[in-house]
């Protein structure tokens, strides 16, 4: 091995080892990372507290409102008296629903048309999105049990059913469980902040403590400086892929149905990226802030534009073009199907081809831009 | 083992190397001086390849900085005006880096670095890190790293700003002893006159250009018969009146007397007419002689 190459990577190494601190972020934030995100950050509604004002008082209002009881969309939270005081619960933000039954519900009921009312606190639209089609299916279901218990209380032996039926099944994440979504996006995001951050930060370290200097003047090639400072942060950010894997498969059950290896190997190819960005802002960086800074402006755009919160085909097709130069979409959408799905390589090829092109096309431009030399 | 032709580099609208010419022999020491901004720094930057030179050549142990460069840099030792060693990291392993990036096999660096620790008397600290060393003890441990692979000529950069004499009387009995063995030639900038009297010869730098070289007794030879002392009473009377007598260029107090420096061939002029002013205007005179130029003398006339 090249000895220069390995002088440089071990002193890389001593040094990252005797800052406990930064390495203990290095760490300890993936996991942090993925427990904030693995919680907090999920779509899935559940218990949405819900006021109930029950004009009526009656024994076929209780069955409705065991209906919505049942499922676990709702938890009854409030029993309100008057709609002043529904409009209040929802005002203060006790309730993000609430659900209005007239006096004259029974009778109408006996009649076939009953109407009940179904307020929604609007205010945060992927929760209200959620919960008006859980609250008109559970209304629509309820709606049909009573009508089949007529039919059959009316003496006729027919069962009523819908003329069509859709049966659904959902694959690879059959409880549409959020954290089997976000996992994979945040490995992605983890590895393109460690390794960009780190990276940029390492190298202009050297810059600003005037290190560079000495490095300059040795006969160390421009290639062994790139290599021998990135190698260190992408073995690190390709260990931190493996523990938010292993943590998130135990913890959240997020399945690794995939080989582990391409898993590996597709993430290194990605890693190629985000090293090129780190390299490319030690460019233009002068200090560790202004390096920190540059890699943010690009982080920001790659998580919004990858599709990690929002599904790429809602946004406007302008937005979509754009997400493809975002090299984190191309990982994010390898490492969901290698993780959710279990297929081999040849499903994510395009993908895969995409993101070396990206990889090699960053890291190359950044290092014909990173020269050894001080001006 | 240097040579630099027509250095010249700009930054922004700033002409800091304007047309360096310079040669140093194997075994020379050369200070290199001049006022703060000349444009020292730059130029030793511009000599080990740390910059790149708008135009003009330099060759090291004839090896082009900017064609042959590992060569060039292989036979230079440099070491940085700021300190340039990795404070993480102890003495020994910062030693150990720049020994192999040089070059030094796993079987070489360990016996060479230790024997350059023990003569510049770092070998008891090898194991501190290097962020907790005086400001001395940091320039012998860039000095140590600087010459760990053998170069034939060593840069060094205002080495001694900032330590104290004794450590400096240290540094330079090292830098002594390395070219009286003849192992290389030393290019040294420095601010201190003391410092640049133990060179073979000197350069003095103004606005990136070498005003004048040769060695210290040469240059002291610009200036001969042209500083007097002055001494008497009340002084500052005394500096306001020379200050304004004909013939004289510049007047420096140096505690109970004067230094003045007159143009050339009119010291008998200018004592004359002093001898006059000054009981005129009710001072004491007390001595006016004729006194060798020193280094500083120079500097500060080349400067001005």
């Amino acid at each position: 091995m090249n000895s220069r190459l390995f002088s440089i990577i071990r002193k890389e190494f001593i040094q990252i080892f005797r800052d406990k601190r930064t390495l203990a972020l290095i760490l300890v934030i993936p996991i942090m990372q993925l427990f904030l995100l693995g919680y907090a950050a999920t779509n899935d509604v559940r218990n949405v507290p819900l006021a109930v004002f029950d004009q009526s008082n009656s024994p076929e209002a209780r069955a409705l409102l065991d209906a919505y009881r049942a499922a676990d969309y709702f938890s009854v939270a409030y029993t309100a008296h008057s709609e002043a005081e529904i409009q209040s619960l929802i005002e203060t933000g006790k309730a993000r629903a609430a659900l209005l039954i007239p006096p004259d519900y029974p009778v109408r009921l006996s009649e076939g048309n009953a109407q009940v009312m179904f307020i929604l606190d609007g205010s945060d639209p992927s929760v209200a999105a959620t919960s008006l089609s859980a609250a008109q299916l559970i209304g629509q279901n309820h709606a049909t049990a009573i009508l089949s218990q007529k039919v059959s209380r009316s003496g006729q032996n027919l069962k009523l059913q819908p003329p069509v039926s859709v049966s659904t099944t959902v694959w690879y994440n059959p409880d549409l469980i959020s954290a089997h979504f976000m996992i994979p996006g945040v490995i992605g995001m983890i590895l393109y902040a460690i390794t960009a951050i780190l990276t940029a930060s390492a190298i202009v370290r050297e810059r600003e403590r005037g290190t560079i200097e000495q490095l300059i003047v040795t006969p160390i090639r421009s290639w062994e400086l790139v290599i021998g400072k990135v190698l260190p942060y992408t073995i690190l950010a390709l260990f931190d892929t493996l523990e938010v894997l292993l943590v998130g498969n135990w913890w959240f059950g997020v399945p690794i149905r995939g080989s582990m290896l391409l898993i590996m190997v597709v993430s290194a190819i990605f890693l190629l990226s985000g090293l090129g960005v780190g390299l490319f802002a030690s460019t233009i960086a002068n200090t560790q802030q202004e390096a920190m800074l540059t890699v943010w402006m690009t982080l920001l755009p790659a998580i919004f534009l990858s599709g990690f919160f929002f599904p790429l085909e809602a946004m406007p097709q302008v937005l979509q073009w754009v997400s493809y130069l975002m090299p984190l979409r191309y990982y994010l959408s390898i490492i969901r199907v290698l993780l959710l799905k279990g297929v081999g390589i040849s499903s994510i090829l395009p993908d895969l081809i995409a993101l070396t092109a990206f990889g090699i096309f960053i890291m190359g431009a950044a290092a014909l831009r990173f020269r050894k030399r001080l001006d | 083992m240097i040579l630099a032709r027509e250095l010249k580099k700009t930054f922004g609208n700033v002409q800091a190397v304007d047309g360096m010419n310079l040669q140093i022999a194997p075994g020379e020491i050369y200070g290199l001086v001049g006022a703060d901004g000349a444009g020292k720094t730059t130029t030793l930057r511009l000599l080990c390849g740390a910059l790149q030179a708008d135009s003009g050549s330099v060759t090291v142990g004839g090896a082009d900085v900017r064609t042959q460069t590992e060569e060039a840099r292989a036979q230079i030792g440099y070491l940085s005006q700021r300190f340039s060693m990795y404070e993480d990291l102890t003495v020994l392993e910062n030693i150990r880096f720049f020994a192999e990036v040089r070059g030094l096999s796993s079987r070489d660096w360990l016996p060479r670095s230790m024997e350059i620790l023990e003569f510049v008397g770092l070998a008891a600290f090898q194991n501190r890190s290097a962020g907790q060393l005086s400001g001395g003890m940091k320039q012998k441990l860039g000095l140590a790293s600087a010459l760990v692979s053998r170069p034939r000529i060593l840069l060094l950069d205002e080495p001694t700003t900032g330590v104290d004499p004794v450590t400096r009387q240290d540094f330079w009995q090292l830098i002594i002893q390395l070219v009286s063995q003849g192992q290389v030639s030393v290019l040294i900038s420095t601010p201190y006159m003391d410092e640049a009297a133990r060179c073979h010869r000197i350069g003095f730098m103004k606005q990136g250009k070498l005003v004048a070289e040769g060695t210290p007794g040469q240059l002291r030879t610009l200036l001969d018969g042209q500083i007097l002392e002055l001494r008497g009473t009340p002084l500052t009377e005394i500096r306001h009146l020379a200050e304004r007598t004909q013939g004289v260029e510049d007047v420096q107090a140096f505690g109970d007397r004067l230094h003045l420096r007159v143009e050339a061939n009119q010291a008998l002029e200018v004592i004359s007419r002093l001898e006059t002013a000054i009981p005129a205007s009710g001072g004491v005179l007390t001595s006016l002689r004729s006194l060798p130029p020193t280094l500083e003398d120079v500097f500060i006339a080349l400067s001005r």
